[in-house]
């Protein structure tokens, strides 16, 4: 299977790049290629033009900040998972980049080219939706910031323009002393998930939960902040009743039709496990804090 | 035993082209190739370097994995136009000019870690990527799974594959994390 025939332009200023982006409709842009390019080797993506960013200025790096984790354009998947500065700020990140597909194409691919792309399944938007980040689109009239609750809108669907590029992703850092917790149901390691489920809390030192997050993928056209449950758990001691109540609240989440895989009540039950497993685990890494 | 680099022949196509310099087995060549052409083809076809097979097509079987700028990647989802620049190494500079085998090819030899040989390239370039990266080796039989898990074998069931692994870090000195 080969693509059929586009246009390619490397260009080397972010400038170049939007205007070729606002010259064409169906120009897309390429980072690491690692879903772009099997879609168009299938030849389910036909893009007339292929702006390649990765010899642009400034697109690369991650820099740790105080409250947020910038991550460039071109920087990938593996980069990501390895950065020891990123695993101390927040290790919920390195524990999530385990699941994103191999090696060799976490080698390639992009974090950011990952979250344009907008998979529900994918766990990259599952990661920015649970930490409550955001990503920053510049375009021909400047740059904007993009909370990611109004970022991901529907299936392969975000907010971005066509004639914007996300120049960056900032991933917030863990409170201080908060758990945290990522798995998923899949069929093989290393493929999207059916379900998966992130956790963040912190336990006050009355032995209740604060500050819970809990966000899932697989089970909407988008990932979804379970914001129900996190009301439930906030302020519990997480006991079985609590979780209950966070499970039974949440399943309404789950709007996946059935499909080939799985039925949509399987997809329920995988996420009420996670949800109960993802909560245990995130509470007993949380160190109590006053 | 390394192969020779075809010299260019002259190109056919109406495609748009795009002129490209990289480094490849550590020679430095420069071709006006297709834009959509894919770094695997180009590979094969534009140089001979046919030891970079070529199974799916969009990722899954991992047969056409070389080292870009030294990492383990897919030849088949990468353009020849995006490889400007970059260095690549292909399963043909892995053995000693002399046809010794480097020691995770005789690590494959001495565990029956093939049998028709088709993803083997693949996987060498693939566990010598990660052999040189400095994160920590794991060697578990969890840990070298994690490892193939993107290079499909048809033929051996994957154990001795394993072995191969291991024995290969043992050749080389790798010590686990």
């Amino acid at each position: 299977m080969k693509p059929s025939i586009f246009g390619y332009e490397a260009p080397t200023t972010l400038e170049a790049a939007i205007s070729l982006l606002a010259g064409d409709p169906d120009a897309m842009v390429l980072a690491g290629g690692q879903t772009l390019l099997p879609a168009m080797n299938f030849r389910a993506a036909n893009p007339s033009l292929l702006v390649d960013i990765q010899h642009i200025q400034g697109l690369r790096g991650i820099a740790v900040g105080s409250d947020a984790i910038i991550v460039k354009a071109m920087v990938r998947h593996r980069e990501f998972e390895l950065d020891e500065e990123v695993k101390r700020a927040n290790p919920l990140i390195a524990e999530v980049m385990q699941h994103v597909a191999h090696i060799p194409i976490r080698n390639r691919g992009t974090v950011v080219g990952s979250l344009c792309h907008a998979d529900p399944s994918a766990e990259m938007p599952l990661l920015l939706a649970l930490l409550g980040g955001s990503v920053v689109a510049q375009g021909p009239s400047g740059s904007r910031e993009i909370a990611a609750e109004k970022f991901f809108q529907s299936f392969l669907t975000t907010a971005r323009n066509h004639d914007e590029i996300v120049v960056e992703a900032r991933f917030p850092l863990l409170p201080a002393g908060a758990g945290w917790a990522f798995d998923e149901v899949t069929r093989r390691h290393g493929d999207y998930a059916v379900v998966g489920v992130g956790c963040v809390l912190a336990l006050h030192r009355s032995g209740r939960a604060t500050g819970v997050r809990i966000a899932a993928c697989g089970i909407a056209d988008r990932p979804i902040r379970l914001k129900d449950a996190e009301t439930i758990l906030n302020g519990t001691t997480l006991g079985p009743l609590d979780l209950d109540a966070a499970v039974a609240a949440s399943l309404v989440a789950v709007t996946q039709p059935d499909d080939t895989n799985v039925s949509q009540s399987y997809r329920r039950r995988a996420l009420g496990t996670l949800i109960r497993r993802m909560v245990a685990r995130a509470a007993q890494r949380a160190e109590t804090v006053a | 035993m390394t192969r020779m680099i075809k010299p260019a022949i002259a190109d056919r196509s109406a495609d748009a082209q795009v002129e490209v310099a990289l480094t490849v087995n550590g020679e430095a060549v420069r071709r006006s190739v297709s834009v959509r052409l894919l770094l695997s083809d180009f590979l094969r076809h534009e140089l001979g370097l046919t030891g970079t097979h070529v199974g799916c097509e969009h990722g899954v079987c991992g047969c056409c994995t070389v080292l870009i700028d030294g990492k383990p990647g897919r030849s088949c989802l990468t353009l020849a136009a995006q490889a400007n620049g970059y260095s690549i190494r292909t399963i043909e500079s892995v053995a000693a000019a002399d046809g010794t085998l480097h020691p995770v090819q005789q690590a494959f030899k001495e565990c029956h870690g093939l049998q028709c040989g088709y993803c083997t390239p693949g996987m060498v370039m693939n566990i010598l990527g990660r052999f040189e990266e400095k994160e920590p080796l794991d060697l578990s039989d969890d840990g070298i799974r994690e490892l193939l898990s993107g290079n499909l074998c048809r033929c051996t069931g994957y154990l001795n594959i394993i072995a191969a692994v291991r024995r290969a870090a043992e050749l080389l000195g790798k010590t686990p994390a």
